[in-house]
């Protein structure tokens, strides 16, 4: 590993996203659309609160909720799937553009190691996503400026929110790294993504023991906890597991180009 | 400077190259010959390290390409066939970036970018995004990458293939100023590119090698030759001929009345000279023309590739 190579490679592919009009677009994107959730869910609570001021029964009952609940948690619910939904469209090119157009065969031939090649294209990624993910920022701040928030869950959610976006780019690099086609390359990311959310969705139906396990298995189960302000280190473990996973499947992809 | 012995690569059943070795000295200019699917970007992938060989071993620089890929891609500048950069990049962006990752220290990156734009002729185009320049900027950028670390051996994949005739003039004028100071293997179709760049010339079709020689060499093996026309008496010139030492091969040719003309070959030039002129001049002859046959390089290479497939 040299953190030369990797700081050369991860600054170029930046410039390199900075310079198409597809990361403005998804940023764009990806900000209307959490803007729009982030409204309604504001608009909704609003609404409750004025009508709860002539109801004593409703004000009650709505006490026992509040904005935490109410906004901030499913707020961060849907950002989650809205960034699963960005981050294919982020990885797709990383190694499949350089296949396709050839440079990689450039690339492989620098004096460089592939854990550098892939970490310098993965790192520049993550940046991305983590800047998106902060502009994000905005809303809570509104909500800070509004109210009186618990600021821990807020805290950790956007933990969780980073660990999803690193795990989400590891496999999207993974499958950017086994073809040269773009949309195939996303498409896979989408299956795949989809897999780790919707296996939650099957614990109920299977026995106890094989449900906790695709309950530890599923993306969102994780993101759930991290969002009511719980720091589990099973959890951490659980993103950084499939960061190194996807960047190990890289390498070895990499590799068998090579061999073939 | 650089080893090849036995390389074999497949490519599924596929044999792509067979069983190649050659080596190439240090400062040589190597052309690597052969039609289009013979394999020559197969080899320069093994020895820039892009792929391993199936079977055989590679060595650049006393390094093994597989083993110690690290050390030999080092060592080397590559011109891939297709010419792939970063499309969006700006020239001068794009080449401090390779000299940078090729490990030029940071303080000498500017310089060294600076340097080899000035040698390639790029200054005025320094600014302009890759996608924005012509073919022969392309194939600078492209050779100005691969020499920007001062690289022992540079590895030039078809330089001029797809330039006009101009462009095509400056790329070899640019290679040709590059000998001595770096190891250079070449890739070409092109016949005549090998006699004009190149010390030695390496023939491979269909994955096999089929000749190593200097190209002026290979030109000879076909070109012992020579035409000759007396005027005479036909059956006594024929006669006198065939019976001189260091001639051989002697063939009939058409010629104007009163004239004979034969192709022959010698055995040993200097003694058939002087046996043919002493001849003539013995029965009051008169030599009207003896010139040899200039065998191009498509004629030797049509020979060599063919009697490989016969
Ligand atoms: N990745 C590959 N997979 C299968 N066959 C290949 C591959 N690359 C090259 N070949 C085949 O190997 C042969 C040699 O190719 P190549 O080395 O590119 O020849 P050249 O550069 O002399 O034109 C060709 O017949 C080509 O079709
Ligand atoms: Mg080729």
């Amino acid at each position: 590993m040299n953190p030369r190579n990797i700081g050369l490679i991860l600054t170029r592919e930046l410039k390199s996203y900075f310079s198409s009009l597809t990361v403005y677009l998804v940023i764009v994107m990806f900000l209307l659309m959490t803007g729009y959730f982030f409204y309604n869910l504001l608009a909704t609570f609003s609404v409750v609160s004025v009508q709860a001021q002539a109801d004593p029964m409703l004000a009650r009952q709505y006490q026992l909720l509040n904005i935490n609940e109410t906004v901030i948690r499913p707020l961060f619910g849907s950002i989650s799937i809205i960034l699963l939904l960005m981050t294919p469209l982020l990885t797709m090119r990383l190694f499949a553009e350089e296949k396709k157009t050839g440079t990689i065969e450039l690339l492989l031939t620098f004096p460089v190691n592939d854990v550098d090649v892939v970490l310098g294209k993965y790192l520049a990624c993550v940046v991305v996503i983590l800047a998106m993910i902060l502009l994000t920022a905005t809303y809570p701040v509104i909500i800070v400026v509004l109210g009186t928030p618990e600021l821990m869950p807020i805290l950790t959610g956007y933990l969780g929110l980073a660990l999803l976006g690193a795990a989400a780019a590891a496999l999207g690099v993974f499958t950017s790294s086994t073809t040269e086609n773009q949309i195939v390359s996303a498409s896979i990311s989408y299956g795949l993504l989809f897999f780790f959310w919707l296996i939650s969705y099957s614990v109920p139906l299977v026995s106890a023991g094989l449900g906790q396990v695709l309950a530890y298995l599923s993306i969102n189960e994780h993101i759930t906890s991290l969002s009511k302000g719980v720091v589990d280190s099973e959890d951490l473990i659980y993103y950084l597991c499939l960061v190194a996973l996807f960047l190990f499947l890289t390498l070895r992809s990499l590799e068998t180009n090579r061999w073939r | 400077m650089i080893e090849v012995e036995h390389l074999t690569k497949e490519y599924g059943d596929f044999r792509a190259i067979d069983d190649i070795s050659f080596t190439v000295e240090k400062g040589e200019i190597l052309g690597f010959l052969g039609p289009n699917g013979a394999g020559k970007t197969t080899v320069m992938r093994i020895l820039t390290c892009f792929f391993p060989p199936t079977r055989g071993k590679a060595m650049v620089a006393g390094y093994n390409c597989f083993e110690d890929s690290l050390n030999v891609r080092k060592r080397i500048g590559y011109l891939p066939e297709r010419v792939p950069l970063y499309e969006d990049m700006e020239v001068a962006d794009y080449l401090r970036f390779v000299a940078a990752i090729k490990g030029t220290p940071a303080k000498e990156v500017q310089r060294k970018a600076a340097r080899v734009m000035d040698d390639c002729g790029l200054g005025e185009v320094a600014h302009k995004p890759i996608k924005a320049i012509s073919r022969g900027y392309r194939q600078r950028v492209g050779i100005a990458q691969a020499l920007v670390n001062d690289p022992e051996v540079l590895i030039l994949d078809e330089p001029t293939v797809g330039l006009d005739p101009k462009q095509i003039k400056e790329i070899r004028k640019l290679i040709k100023d590059l000998a001595g100071r770096h190891t250079v293997i070449l890739s070409t179709h092109i016949l005549p590119e090998v006699s004009i760049l190149c010390g030695r010339v390496i023939i491979i079709n269909k994955g096999k090698l089929v000749a190593v020689d200097k190209p002026e060499n290979l030109r000879a093996e076909g070109s012992r030759r020579t035409y000759l026309r007396i005027s005479g008496e036909a059956r006594r010139v024929e006669e006198e001929l065939a019976r001189l030492e260091g001639v051989s091969g002697l063939t009939r040719e058409q010629a104007a009345d009163d004239t004979q003309a034969f192709i022959l070959a010698f055995t040993d030039e200097k003694r058939g000279r002087q046996a043919i002129n002493s001849m003539i001049e013995r029965n009051h002859w008169d030599l009207i023309e003896m010139r040899p046959i200039e065998a191009s390089l498509e004629d030797i290479f049509i020979k060599l590739v063919t009697r490989e497939e016969a």
